[in-house]
């Protein structure tokens, strides 16, 4: 999988910018929801055993695979925790977000 | 970096949702809608009425999924999604799938006529509801998905929702259409299974997808997937699939059922449940067990 590429946020200054019908012009990447987490998830690539769990089961599609190994793209990661507490070995720890 | 072991995935790596969605944390919502875009494909229209995920999508002119989306008034997810595959049947194109979106509100509740409708006509789409038990996106009020014993804020501590939740499968089934699954995102093989199956098939599918909402049902972020698990092993969910209206298949046959109470503990929404409505509930629980036990046999 490849990493996301960057996406402006689309803004309109009149009307006559805007399409003549309601449609998608693009992606929501703009939005770096990173911003909203207080616990990270910090990966220890020596007890991962490459099962795909964490990957599976991200609903903000913030873990990607690299090289075989699972990646965290902290951009987007809400912190909601799923990964650490469904990963077989418990090789992702949640640790406290540094601000 | 020590091992050799390439990774196998059991779902294909493709995805068709983008981060940056305005999903709340551990959101169950996100994680159907990612299976069942991976099961049907790049050639997928979606209808999303008002629900969570009208919001999920993000405000226009933006928009978190690759496959092209067609927001549509509350009741008429089941409507859009026949319109908009008789457009494409117009212009000569047979291959896309059309897929209706809706949560529990728009198809218990306020969609139920125009998934009637549709289903009677057996009009060619495929509807998922994907089932948090309540109008989540409004502010929790109480719909007819909503289970005995829960509270929202429609239905407070000390008037809990006295009513057993509503049995839309069983409403579907009547209507003779011919697919119905359940799925729980917690067995995302079995869902993306499920999705794939009634994509090849023609006429009204219906997936009826359990989704936890940790805003909605005051559980932890993290215990999504736990408590989309423990749903299938209590019974409260089971995952099973009716063809044509009549052949029943269960899919998971958890070999002794856990407790209810396991489920429940999780939940702050059950929090004020004495042990003896729990007692009522595991009754409840088990009564329609046996029912789809009961059914599943008379068929074989």
């Amino acid at each position: 999988m490849k990493k996301k590429k960057e996406v402006k946020k689309i803004v309109f200054h009149s009307a006559k910018e805007m399409p003549l019908m309601p449609m998608s012009l693009g992606s929501m990447l703009y939005n770096k929801t990173g911003s909203w987490r207080n616990i990270k998830p910090v990966i220890d690539l020596e007890k991962c055993i490459q099962c795909g769990i964490c990957w599976k089961f991200c609903p903000d599609i913030s873990i990607y695979i690299e090289n075989e190994y699972p990646v965290i793209d902290y951009d987007y990661c809400k912190g909601c925790g799923i990964c650490a507490e469904e990963c077989p070995t418990k090789c992702i720890v949640m640790v406290e977000e540094k601000k | 970096m020590k091992k050799e072991k390439t990774m196998k995935l059991s779902l294909p790596e493709e995805e068709f949702i983008n981060s940056g969605h305005l999903a709340c944390q551990g959101c169950g919502a996100t994680l159907a809608m990612r299976y069942v875009l991976k099961a049907t494909g790049k050639r997928t229209v979606v209808c999303i009425p008002a629900c969570c995920w009208a919001v999920i999508d993000g405000p226009f002119p933006h928009s978190s999924l690759d496959v092209p989306i067609f927001h549509c008034a509350f009741e008429t997810a089941a409507s859009s999604a026949t319109g908009v595959k008789a457009g494409l049947e117009m212009v000569g194109d047979h291959e896309t799938t059309v897929v209706a979106f809706a949560g529990d509100g728009g198809t218990f509740d306020i969609g139920i006529q125009a998934l009637s409708g549709a289903a009677e006509r057996n009009d060619d789409i495929i509807y998922v509801c994907y089932d948090n038990e309540a109008y989540m996106n409004t502010g929790i009020q109480r719909s007819s998905a909503t289970p005995y014993g829960a509270w929202t804020t429609t239905t407070p501590v000390k008037h809990f929702k006295n009513r057993p939740k509503k049995d839309i499968d069983a409403i579907l089934a009547a209507h003779g259409i011919p697919y119905l699954a359940t799925a729980s995102i917690g067995y995302p093989e079995d869902l993306y299974k499920k999705a794939k199956k009634a994509k090849d098939i023609k006429g009204t599918r219906f997936l009826h997808i359990y989704t936890p909402c940790p805003a909605g049902w005051k559980s932890r972020p993290e215990d999504t997937i736990k408590l989309s698990r423990l749903v299938v092993q209590t019974g409260i969910f089971p995952l099973y699939e009716i063809e044509d209206g009549e052949r029943y298949t269960i899919n998971m046959k958890p070999k002794e059922r856990k407790p209810i109470n396991e489920y429940l503990k999780l939940q702050g929404r059950f929090r004020h449940l004495t042990e003896d409505q729990i007692a009522l509930m595991q009754e409840q629980v088990d009564k329609n067990w046996e029912r789809l036990l009961r059914r599943v046999s008379s068929e074989e």
